[in-house]
Parts: structure tokens; C-alpha cells; sequence
């Protein structure tokens, strides 16, 4: 379980999040929504210890975050930020496979080759193995960025809008893999989502964030309502029930 | 990631090695003395130029070139930005700054002496360029090293200054030139320290590639970042101040020999490594050879010809590079 309690962040004199308490279970997929400059990227950043804590507590299997070595943390939580730009010129299968660092600290073993190849397949690398990621275009360099964060094999994976750059097809593919490795493997990702219908589809938990605050939490049935929407987007949007999931037509 | 790497040797690197055995042998045998092989074994005078001159400059400037050119892998693993070296960067000025200050307010203090206090001002100069590089927007590629050569500058006229001041101003271009003919046995051998810090950075080469993907890549990793960063910073220092002055400043090896072998294998160091060092001795005593050929028996100083071969190499670089940094 990941719990937050009583977490504010502040940059400079600027509130970027105020006194958030959140628990996320083991197993599942929490989408984080909302507009932007909500905060989703600072509470993720915060959970997997990229940015210092200032007031709080955040623990994830009851290991706290700011005390708990690094590379035991490594092991247990991954994450995938939105602005990784690998400036280095790695081969995709080079770069996958430093997702395994944390287990054997460079040294990689028949099982660790598996599980690289596991992920290239997952994603459909395989015929990119060999490329330098510098030529390979966004949308495949993304799956490139993700197939690292999946090889890490943690119980829990962060994801800060990885279907950036994606196509239809893979946004849909990576999605449906998430799903896969959460039902599957009873792994936790927690995902920031700027497509609400992608959360309503395949996430078993929404939490809505707005100004530094969780605004309204639930399952996609109960909250993806017109009235919540308006209340963290700001404007009006239609809902439809299509074979029992709600999908949000906002285009209008 | 790097099996292959480790199990065979790629054929660039076998080029290198054998390049650089042809080289070792020429160097040995080029001086003003003239030493045709033979008479290395029959002849005990001979022997004796080998081994008190001919090897310890040759040693010395393996030493020097591959751990310059390690220097400057580590420098742009750092600052990610492979437009930046230990000379251009303020680290060596850094390191001419604390020798020049040492000889004028110890003046009997030895190479040991001097070498220690040479990389700790190396250390504290380099770890401001670092700070302040850190800081610099990573959508403009180019300001960091233009931020690194107005630093080196600043640092390299306060440097002028008070050696004009102090009356060193002839003494100062023994270590902003570098010169191998001083080298001799007896001269060189704190360079092996420098050996030392590349069998370090072999150590922990993986850690230094995924230090490229940046800080929160490294994290995620379970990289201790602040600590590997203070690591790489003491093996760029020691590297940079050790050859500083024990031979003096030898301009672009660090920039040009890790960007050649990036374009080639990439950017996997555990892979790497070994080619960059090996092309930085390839570099350093082919120019070193250069030198003494030019205009033989008179002697040019590599420094002088690193800085014509290796500004047409970095210019060839620069207009043949895509564009992005």
C-alpha cells in the first residue's frame, strides 16, 4: 500500500499541494486526473522520492520514503516521468535492460535477459532492439521509456502521462497491458491521465486533483458524473453509458 | 545489456589496441638519439635512455591520454552535455590556479605536495561549474560549455594575474602547455594515480551511464546521485590536476576522442570505456610523435600540436554532427 498523510508542497512561497491524505491499496490500477498545474506531477514525484519531502509522511509497503535506502526503494517502486529525455546514445535493448539495474547492479543474469526480452515483445520493440534510441521517432521512444520502467519488475509502477506522444493503437495497447500486469501479477500503477475515457475505461480508482487538492475520489461508475467534471475541469460535459462504462463526450 | 561487449572484443577496439602497440614501439624508438632496436640489447647506454627517458615518456603519455580522455567522458557524463571537457571547463585552471599559488607560498613543496593541492582547488572549481551547469536550461545545449569556456577564462586570467604579479609568468606555461620532453623516470610516476581513477570509473561504469539519463532516471534506479556525482567529480580532478602538473595542459582530448567513440559504439560506457582510453594514448602520443618529427631534432610541444590536430578533429565533429547536442 502507498499511504500520504497530511502532505503539503511548497515552491518557493508558491503552494503547489495542500495537506493531501491519499491511500492506495496493493493491486489496481488509480488514475490521477485533473487539470493542469493540479499537482499529479509533484505528488508523483513525491511518492517516488525524486523531490525532497517537506511536511507529511509517505510510505509504500510501510517503508518510508525519505529514510529508506535508495536502492531497496528501487526495487519496490518504479516510475516513468513525463519529460524523461535520454540524451544518450543507447540501443533500445541497452536501455531496457538498465531497468534492471536495481537487481543486479549491472550484472545481468539468463533471468534478468528474459524478462528484457518480455518487455521489448510487450511493447513491440523487438525489431527496434538494436536501434539508437536518438533515431527512433517520440511515440517509439516513449515505448522505449516505459519498457525500461516495466522491465524494473516492481510491485508498483508510476506513470506520468506515458500515452504522450502514443498512437490510438499503442495508447490502447499500453493500457491494456497495465491492465493485464495489475489483474494478472497484482501489481499497483498509479497513472496521471489526460484522456478521461482512458481512465474510465481501465482504471479501478480515479482520483480527481485540482489547485493542490483531491477533489473527488471514486470508482469511474460514481465519478465520472457531469457534475464532478464541471467541478474539476470548470466546464459542462455529456455522459453516456455505453455496455455499462461511462464514456465522456466532451468534444462540444 | 552488455554481454556481448563483455565476451568478445569489438573489432573498433581491436583496431585501437593494434594501433596503439605501433605507436608505443615508434615512440620508444624516435628521440634525438638515434636507437635502432638492436642495439637496445647489446648496448648498455642505450638501455639505459630507454628506460630513465624513452619509456617513461612513452608511459606517460599513455597515462595522460586515456585518462584525459576519461576525464572528459566523465565531465560530459556530469554535465550531460558532450560539449564539455576538464580544460575547458575551469577544471584545469582550477588546477593551474592551486600549483601556482603552492609554489609561491611554498616554493620547497614537492610534486606530491603540489599534485594534492592542485586537485583540491581542481575539485572545488569543477564542482562550481557542475552547480552552476546543473542550473542552466537543458533546452539550450550550447550555454553550458560557453558558460565553462567564461569560467575557464575568468579563472585562467586570475591565474595570469598573479603570476605576472609574482614574476612566474615563464614558469606558468610549463603547465599550460603541455610538454612531454621533461618527462623522465622519476618525473611521471604520480600519473599512476590517474590509472588508478580509470580502473574506478571502470567500476562503476554502468552507474555513470544511467547518471547520463539524468537525476531522476538515476534515482529511480536506486542510484545514490549526490554521492556518484562526488565520485565522478574526484576522479575528473585527479585526472585533470595530476596531468596538469605533472605535464601541462593538453587541450581537446577529452572533447573529441569521447564524441568520435560515441558516434561509433554509442553511449553504453561498460563498452566504451576501454576505446575511449585507448584512443585518448592513440591521440595524445601520436601527437606527442608528431612533435618530435616535425621539425627534428627540435622538439614541438604536444600541447601546441593537440591544439592544431585537435581543433580541425572538433571542427570536423561539429559540421558533420546532426543537430542536437
Amino acid at each position: 500500500m502507498i499511504r500520504v498523510e497530511k502532505v503539503s508542497l511548497k515552491h518557493g512561497s508558491t503552494p503547489i499541494l495542500h495537506d493531501i491524505s491519499l491511500d492506495i491499496p496493493k493491486g489496481g490500477i488509480t488514475a490521477l486526473i485533473g487539470p493542469n498545474g493540479a499537482g499529479k506531477s509533484s505528488l508523483l514525484s513525491l511518492i517516488a522520492r525524486l523531490q525532497p519531502l517537506q511536511t507529511g509522511k509517505i510510505s509504500i509497503e510501510g517503508y518510508p520514503v525519505d529514510t529508506t535506502p535508495n536502492r531497496d526503494l528501487a526495487k519496490i517502486i518504479a516510475i516513468l516521468r513525463q519529460d524523461s529525455i535520454v540524451t544518450s546514445r543507447l540501443r533500445v535493448r541497452e536501455l531496457v535492460g538498465f531497468g534492471r539495474f536495481p537487481h543486479g547492479r549491472g550484472r545481468l543474469t539468463e533471468e534478468d535477459q528474459r524478462i528484457i526480452d518480455q518487455s521489448l515483445q510487450q511493447f513491440d520493440l523487438t525489431d527496434l532492439a538494436g536501434r539508437f534510441i536518438e533515431t527512433l521517432s517520440g511515440g517509439q521512444r516513449q515505448r522505449a521509456l516505459v519498457a525500461m520502467a516495466f522491465a524494473q519488475g516492481t510491485d508498483y509502477l508510476l506513470l506520468d502521462e506515458p500515452l504522450n506522444n502514443l498512437d490510438m493503437y499503442f495508447a490502447r495497447e499500453l493500457m491494456r497491458s497495465l491492465r493485464k500486469i495489475a489483474d494478472g501479477k497484482g501489481k499497483t500503477v498509479v497513472i496521471v491521465l489526460h484522456d478521461i475515457n482512458q481512465a474510465g475505461v481501465y482504471a479501478d480508482r480515479i482520483v480527481a486533483m485540482k489547485s493542490g487538492r483531491i477533489i473527488a475520489d471514486g470508482p469511474p461508475s460514481e465519478l465520472l458524473t457531469p457534475e464532478t467534471l464541471h467541478a474539476i475541469f470548470g466546464f459542462g460535459m455529456r455522459v453516456e453509458t455505453i455496455d455499462g462504462i461511462p464514456i465522456v463526450v466532451h468534444l462540444r | 545489456m552488455n554481454t556481448a561487449a563483455r565476451q568478445k572484443p569489438s573489432p573498433i577496439g581491436l583496431a585501437a589496441g593494434f594501433v596503439l602497440a605501433v605507436l608505443v614501439m615508434l615512440s620508444l624508438f624516435v628521440g634525438v638519439i638515434d636507437m635502432p632496436f638492436r642495439r637496445v640489447l647489446s648496448d648498455a647506454e642505450a638501455l639505459e635512455l630507454l628506460l630513465i627517458s624513452r619509456l617513461p615518456r612513452t608511459l606517460a603519455a599513455l597515462l595522460t591520454g586515456s585518462g584525459l580522455a576519461i576525464g572528459g567522458l566523465i565531465m560530459q557524463t556530469l554535465a550531460r552535455n558532450s560539449y564539455v571537457e576538464p580544460s575547458t571547463a575551469g577544471t584545469a585552471q582550477s588546477a593551474e590556479l592551486g600549483v601556482l599559488l603552492v609554489t609561491l607560498l611554498w616554493p620547497s613543496a614537492n610534486l606530491f605536495i603540489k599534485s594534492i593541492v592542485a586537485t583540491t582547488t581542481a575539485l572545488v572549481g569543477t564542482s562550481v561549474f557542475l552547480m552552476t551547469a546543473h542550473r542552466l536550461p537543458p533546452t539550450q545545449p550550447f550555454l553550458v560549455p560557453l558558460f565553462g569556456i567564461v569560467y575557464g577564462g575568468v579563472i585562467g586570467a586570475a591565474v595570469t594575474f598573479v603570476a605576472w604579479q609574482a614574476d612566474l609568468l615563464q614558469y606558468l606555461s610549463v603547465w599550460t602547455n603541455g610538454d612531454f620532453s621533461g618527462v623522465l623516470r622519476g618525473r611521471y610516476e604520480l600519473l599512476w594515480a590517474a590509472a588508478a581513477m580509470l580502473v574506478v570509473a571502470w567500476m562503476i561504469a554502468d552507474r555513470l551511464t544511467i547518471m547520463a539519463m539524468g537525476r531522476d532516471a538515476s534515482i529511480g534506479l536506486g542510484i545514490d546521485y549526490s554521492r556518484m556525482l562526488q565520485l565522478g567529480l574526484v576522479i575528473v580532478s585527479v585526472i585533470s590536476a595530476l596531468s596538469t602538473v605533472i605535464v601541462g595542459m593538453i587541450p581537446f582530448v577529452g572533447l573529441v576522442v569521447p564524441n568520435i567513440v560515441s558516434r561509433l559504439m554509442g553511449d553504453n560506457l561498460r563498452g566504451t570505456l576501454p576505446v575511449v582510453a585507448m584512443s585518448g594514448a592513440i591521440l595524445v602520443l601520436g601527437c606527442d610523435i608528431l612533435g618530435r618529427l616535425i621539425r627534428y631534432p627540435y622538439e614541438i610541444p604536444v600541447g601546441t600540436v593537440m591544439g592544431c590536430v585537435g581543433g580541425v578533429v572538433f571542427l570536423w565533429l561539429l559540421f558533420r554532427r546532426p543537430a542536437h547536442a
